[in-house]
């Protein structure tokens, strides 16, 4: 049953073999889609024709390697300016809200404090239509009422960047509270008795306590953002973020370059990945 | 916290006001005014006006209806098979593999969640697709005498919505498991319980805190996704999210797109309810 317990050996053996072929389920799709960006043919699919770099970097009239894709290219700089904008203002907003629901008292603190969780519990999809309509029913009354024709109010860039930021917010909250909840109050205590203000304690004690939490919860929300489809879908103007670009290349046929992409979206966000879990290793 | 906090002071004046414009302005509002759009409809003079036309429309369409209860019915089952797949992944990596492997066990499993959704889907389509590895496999080995498309089925939209929520179930049920002592088994395993009643009356009711937060999430994420079954599920089986990606893009009915949407979200959240209800849990416990 358990390690200190005597297992018979179909029993241990059935297990193993078990979760060998869930960790084959789990890793099969990401490897073949890497292996097959380096296959020499026109379609991403067996036979093995030889090893080539062509869907990175060719730029011949049958073959554009990924280095030279405009399409794709100018989509993943996209990315990562929305990525940069939502993991800058979640962090901000986010540990704002750490402070504001672990260290203060107010009225209606419980319902403020659910409200902060709803958007995890809201699908993605109705996020980004509801934020399409009030981003619109603003848009149409700032027209109608001052004659202004406001940008940022029709699909877009910074409709993007806010559709992700609202519901990302939440989970670096969520980061950062779980790390305050750790933090040793007479540390502050002892900065107030000697005369900081409440402002300088927090910025000289408790921000530099909660940094390593606030870095990994802006990489997470970077990689979140990196990825949205759904709440993505609905508001996003001319300038496709990379997901949108690659789901309508999947949708209406594929070629090696998707391959390529993918592969350097998976040593992209391994290598996020591995960075930030030793960072928040040796920070325990 | 002492009372002499609860007075306006400014650091929680800078706490509150960017929490405050984040919850109103890009969920309370724009939820409200989702509400509101879905009960507007354009009359024949081209003026808006108050109608409940979009939810009579939804029972009247046999196609929509039938669509979202399709996809709650899939969502529950996708949960359910989430469950029961990964109940055993995560027993084994903390209770039965030797703990020296147990920590690179559960970090190998996060590992494919941190690539984009789309990817792994992807990497399906390549997989099973009639010119795809695992046909060329089964041709090579003789098993087929010609490809089969096993893409665009319900089995395999299943499949791919079970692959993509897993690590929403694995990862609570690992951590409830942890915490699970050793000897409660060991004790039952002493009076003559066998496997199943172990399972039954140990393993699910010391973990059933990890399951609700697991299910929810894993319900929600299947009722909301829209990737998945768009690519790998068949064309004549829509999900209740292309119906919603439908009104507002291709119709431009957003009137009507906003009833779907308040649907879906009242079915998440009384899912969510249940759920909780069930299990006498809080959202707030359930979330940690």
């Amino acid at each position: 049953m358990i390690r200190s317990l005597p297992n018979t050996r179909p029993y241990t053996l059935g297990f193993k073999l078990y979760v060998i072929l869930f960790f084959v389920f789990l890793f099969a799709p990401l490897l073949i889609t890497c292996v097959l960006a380096f296959n020499d043919s026109q379609f991403p699919a067996l036979p093995w024709k030889g090893f080539t770099l062509e869907w990175f970097t060719a730029d011949l009239p049958e073959r554009v390697g990924i280095f030279h894709d405009s399409l794709n290219l100018s989509a993943i700089g996209v990315s990562f300016k929305v990525a940069f904008w939502v993991s800058i203002l979640s962090t901000l907003v986010g540990t704002c809200g750490a402070f504001l629901f672990e260290q203060e008292n107010f009225r209606l603190k419980q319902a403020l404090y659910f409200l902060m969780l709803a958007p995890l519990v809201v699908p993605g999809v109705i996020l980004g239509i509801s934020i399409l309509l009030f981003a619109n029913t603003l848009g149409v009354f700032f027209e109608n009422t001052f004659n202004l024709d406001v940008p940022l109010f029709r699909p877009g860039f910074w409709l993007v960047v806010l559709g992700q930021f609202s519901f990302i917010s939440t989970l670096v909250t969520l980061v950062v509270s779980a790390r305050l909840k750790k933090f040793d109050h007479s540390l502050e205590e002892a900065a107030l008795n000697l005369g900081a203000t409440r402002l300088q304690v927090i910025w000289h004690i408790t921000l530099k306590f909660l940094r390593p939490a606030i870095i990994g919860a802006g990489a997470v929300a970077f990689l979140m953002s990196f990825e949205n489809f759904n709440t993505t879908l609905f508001l996003v103007g001319s300038q496709s973020t990379l997901p949108i670009t690659l789901y309508l290349q999947v949708r209406d046929g594929s070629t090696p370059v998707i391959n390529a992409v993918s592969f350097l979206l998976i040593v992209g966000t391994s290598m996020l990945a591995v960075v930030n879990l030793t960072l928040s290793r040796k920070k325990e | 916290m002492n009372a002499a906090r609860s007075r306006i002071t400014l650091p929680f004046l800078i706490f509150v006001t960017p929490v405050l414009m984040w919850l109103f302005l890009l969920i309370v509002l724009p939820h409200i005014d989702l509400l509101l759009m879905s009960f507007r409809i354009e009359d024949d003079a081209g003026a808006m006006v108050w109608s409940l036309v979009n939810y009579l429309n939804f029972f009247d369409e046999p196609v929509y209806w039938r669509t979202f209860t399709r996809t709650a019915v899939y969502a529950i089952l996708t949960t359910m098979i989430t469950f029961s797949v990964s109940l055993p992944v995560a027993f084994y990596i903390t209770k039965v593999v030797s703990p020296r492997f147990s920590g690179f066990l559960s970090l190998l499993l996060l590992m494919p969640f941190w690539v984009s959704e789309l990817v792994r889907v992807y990497g399906w389509m390549i997989l099973l697709r009639e010119s795809g590895v695992i046909n060329h496999f089964l041709l090579r080995a003789g098993l087929l005498q010609r490809p089969v498309e096993m893409l665009y089925n319900d089995i395999t939209m299943v499949m791919g919505l079970v692959y993509t929520s897993m690590l929403f179930m694995v990862v609570p049920l690992i951590s409830v498991l942890e915490s699970l002592d050793d000897s409660l088994i060991e004790a039952a395993y002493d009076l003559g319980g066998n496997v199943f009643s172990i399972v039954t009356r140990i393993i699910i009711p010391h973990a059933m805190p990890g399951i609700v937060s697991g299910g929810i999430v894993v319900f929600m994420l299947t009722l909301g996704n829209y990737l998945t079954p768009n690519l790998i599920g068949g064309k004549n089986s829509l999900w209740f999210t292309e119906q919603i990606y439908n009104q507002f893009i291709a119709s431009f009915n957003w009137n009507q797109g906003a009833a779907f949407g308040f649907l879906l979200l009242i079915l998440s959240s009384a899912m969510v309810w249940i759920g909780l209800k069930l299990t006498r849990q809080k959202l707030s416990q359930v979330v940690q």
